[in-house]
C-alpha cells in the first residue's frame, strides 16, 4: 500500500502560492525527505497532509485515507512532530504524553505500558517528572519525538527534527530516526534543508524549491546525475599533451583546463587515480597534487536550482509559513 | 456529534494543573475584584446611591457586581488563551488528534468554567468573612447556576475572538471597547434606572446586565428584571455564545 499519494497539491496565501502543484507517492514503509531552503513550501505540505491546512486545490492520501473527506481516519493514522516545539511547558514530561495519550482515547494500561516505553526510548524515563518548561532543547525534540509513537502511527511526518539542535544531539536523534523506520516499519516523511541529515537518512529525496519539485530520487542517483566525481590533477611539464590524452579514455566523461590543473569527471574516481598517474609518467610528467571530489547533496541542489541552498536562505527565508507568529518568545 | 469524553476530561484536567501551579495567577485574579470591593464598597458605603432600596447597604449591592465582574474577565481570558496555545505551538498538537473539534470546545469551557467559578467562590468566601450574608441554600445554588451561565458566556465569547484575531495584538482593543464597556454598562456597581434611556438601551443587550441582575435577585433578593427573564436570557445568550464560538473555532485554521 501507498503512504502517501499526492496529487498536483496546491496551497495559495492570498496571492502567494506556497506549495504549487506537487505530485508524489511514498510506499508504505519508507524514510522520504522532502529537502529545500526555509520557504519552498516543505512545512506548508506537512500542514496539509497532516490536516491542519486545508489545499486550494489538488488531493492526497494518507495511509489510504482522503486528506480532505476523511480527516478523522487521517488523524488516527498519523504522528507529527512539529518543526516548533508543541509542548505545554507547564506540564511535566509525562503529563504531556498522557495528555497525548488521551486525547488519542487509549485505555489506562495501553497508555501506562506505551509511555514508559517511549519514554525508555527517547532516554527520559529519569526527567518524566519535571516541568517541560524546564528540558533542554534537544530533550523537547526528543520528548515529541516520543509523544508522537505513542499512538502508534502508520505514517509519521518529522518537520525539521533536529533543527537548532547540537551535533550530537542531532546524531542521536538521527539514529533514533532510523531505527525507528526499522524496526517498526512506520512510513517517515522528514522535511529538512540540512543535506547530510537528507543524505544520511532518506532512501529517496525530493527538492523543493519555490513550491515545487525540481527532482526527485535517491540520494546516490541524484548524485550520479552529475556524472560522478570529480578528479583534480595538479601537474609539472606540459599538461596540454596531458589533456589530448586523457580525452581519448573512454571513462572520462568531461575534462578540462585551467592553467597546471586538469580537473576531469568520472565515475569511482578513487579507482582511475592510479592509472591517472601512470599515464602522466609515461607522457613524462609528474602529478604534484591529486584531490578527488564526491559529489554531495549541496552539488545536486546548485545543479538542479542554479543556487546554493544558503544563498537560498538569504533571500527569501521568511516567506511560506504564515501561520508563524511575529514574536520569538518559545516555552 | 459524538462527544469524547476521555478528550474533554483530559483538556479539564490540563487547565486544572496550570492554574494550581500558577499562584500568581490565582492571586492576581482576585486582587482586582478585592480592591474593587474594598474601595467602592468602603467609598461609597456611607453616600446615597439613588435607585437603591431601602434597607441595603451599597456593599451588599456591589458584592454581586464584583463577582459578576471577576467571572466576565476571567472566562473572557479564559476563552482566548486559545491564541496563547496558538501562539504556543500547542493548539497545533490538539488540532492533529482525532478529536472533534466540539469536544475540544466543550474541554475548554469545561476547565475554563471551573477555574471562573472557583475563582467567584473564592471571592464570595471573602464577601461572607467581611460581612456579606448569603440568604438560604437554594438562594446559593440559584447563584450558582447564575455564575455557571455567566462564565459559559462569556468562554464562548472568548473563543469567538480568538477564532476571529490570529495573534494576542488585538488584546487591549477587546478589553477597552468590549469588555470594560460591557462592565459598566451592565449595572454592577449601579443602579442601571439611573443611566440615560439610549445607554439603558445598551445595557439591555448586555448578557452581563442579566448575569449580575440574576445574582444580585438570588443573593439580595433585589432585580431590576424578574429572575426568570434573567435566567432565560442567560441561558439564550449562553447558547448563542458556545455556538457561535465553536462554530468560528471549528472554521478558524490551526497553524
Amino acid at each position: 500500500m501507498e503512504a502517501i499519494q499526492v496529487e498536483t497539491l496546491t496551497k495559495k496565501f492570498g496571492g502567494f502560492t506556497a506549495v504549487d502543484g506537487i505530485t508524489f507517492s511514498v510506499p508504505s514503509g519508507e524514510l522520504f525527505g522532502l529537502l529545500g531552503p526555509n520557504g519552498a513550501g516543505k512545512t506548508t505540505t506537512i500542514n496539509m497532509l497532516s490536516t491542519l491546512l486545508k489545499p486550494t486545490s489538488g488531493q492526497a492520501r494518507v495511509a489510504g485515507f482522503d486528506i480532505a473527506r476523511e480527516r478523522n481516519n487521517v488523524r488516527k493514522s498519523i504522528g507529527i512532530v512539529f518543526q516548533e516545539p508543541a509542548l505545554d511547558g507547564k506540564l511535566t514530561g509525562r503529563e504531556n504524553l498522557e495528555f497525548h495519550a488521551m486525547m488519542y482515547n487509549l485505555d489506562r494500561e495501553t497508555r501506562r505500558r506505551r509511555i514508559a516505553e517511549v519514554l525508555s526510548l527517547v532516554e527520559l524515563t529519569d526527567k518524566a517528572k519535571v516541568l517541560v518548561e524546564k528540558y533542554s532543547g534537544g530533550m523537547k525534540r526528543r520528548l515529541e519525538i516520543a509523544r508522537g509513537l505513542i499512538q502508534r502511527p502508520t505514517v509519521l511526518f518529522l518537520d525539521e527534527p533536529t533543527l537548532g539542535l547540537d551535533a550530537q544531539t542531532r546524531r542521536h536523534i538521527w539514529d533514533y530516526i532510523r531505527k525507528l523506520n526499522k524496526e517498526t516499519g512506520v512510513s517517515i516523511i522528514l522535511t529538512t534543508h540540512y543535506m547530510e541529515e537528507a543524505d544520511y537518512l532518506c532512501s529517496r529525496i525530493a527538492i523543493m524549491d519555490a513550491g515545487k519539485f525540481v527532482t526527485l530520487d535517491a540520494p546516490a542517483r541524484l548524485k550520479d546525475a552529475l556524472g560522478g566525481d570529480v578528479v583534480a590533477l595538479e601537474m609539472e611539464g606540459r599538461p596540454e599533451v596531458m589533456m589530448s590524452q586523457v580525452e581519448k579514455l573512454s571513462w572520462v566523461k568531461r575534462a578540462k583546463l585551467h592553467g597546471k590543473s586538469l580537473s576531469l569527471t568520472m565515475e569511482k574516481g578513487e579507482r582511475r587515480i592510479p592509472e591517472l598517474i601512470t599515464l602522466a609518467q609515461k607522457n613524462e610528467m609528474t602529478v604534484t597534487c591529486v584531490t578527488l571530489h564526491k559529489p554531495s547533496l549541496e552539488d545536486v541542489f546548485l545543479y538542479f536550482t542554479g543556487k546554493t541552498i544558503r544563498e537560498e536562505e538569504g533571500s527569501g527565508g521568511a516567506w511560506g509559513r504564515p501561520g508563524m507568529s511575529p514574536h520569538g518568545g518559545r516555552r | 456529534m459524538m462527544i469524547h469524553t476521555a478528550a474533554v476530561y483530559v483538556l479539564w484536567a490540563r487547565e486544572m494543573k496550570r492554574f494550581i501551579r500558577a499562584k500568581s495567577r490565582i492571586v492576581g485574579a482576585l486582587a482586582t475584584p478585592l480592591f474593587f470591593l474594598a474601595f467602592l464598597g468602603l467609598g461609597f458605603n456611607r453616600m446615597a446611591v439613588p435607585g437603591m432600596r431601602a434597607g441595603v447597604d451599597y456593599i451588599h449591592f456591589l458584592v454581586p457586581g464584583i463577582l459578576g465582574m471577576s467571572l466576565l474577565f476571567s472566562s473572557t481570558f479564559s476563552g482566548m488563551s486559545v491564541l496563547w496555545d496558538r501562539e504556543f505551538g500547542f493548539l497545533k498538537e490538539i488540532m492533529v488528534t482525532p478529536v472533534n473539534r466540539f469536544s475540544i470546545v466543550i474541554g475548554r469551557i469545561a476547565g475554563g468554567a471551573t477555574t471562573a467559578i472557583i475563582q467567584g467562590l473564592m471571592l464570595i468566601i471573602i464577601a461572607v468573612i467581611i460581612g456579606f450574608k448569603i440568604p438560604s441554600v437554594p438562594a446559593f445554588f440559584l447563584a450558582l447556576l447564575f455564575m455557571l451561565l455567566i462564565t459559559t458566556t462569556f468562554i464562548g465569547l472568548g473563543l469567538i475572538f480568538a477564532s476571529i484575531m490570529r495573534d494576542m495584538q488585538g488584546f487591549g482593543l477587546v478589553m477597552n471597547f468590549v469588555m470594560f464597556p460591557m462592565f459598566f454598562l451592565s449595572g454592577a456597581m449601579y443602579p442601571l434606572k439611573n443611566l440615560p434611556l439610549v445607554i439603558r438601551v445598551l445595557s439591555f443587550i448586555d448578557p452581563l446586565s442579566y448575569g449580575v441582575d440574576g445574582l444580585r435577585g438570588a443573593l439580595i433578593g433585589m432585580s431590576a428584571f424578574s429572575i426568570l427573564i434573567d435566567l432565560a436570557a442567560m441561558l439564550g445568550w449562553s447558547l448563542i455564545m458556545v455556538f457561535m464560538g465553536a462554530w468560528l473555532f471549528e472554521k478558524s485554521e490551526s497553524v
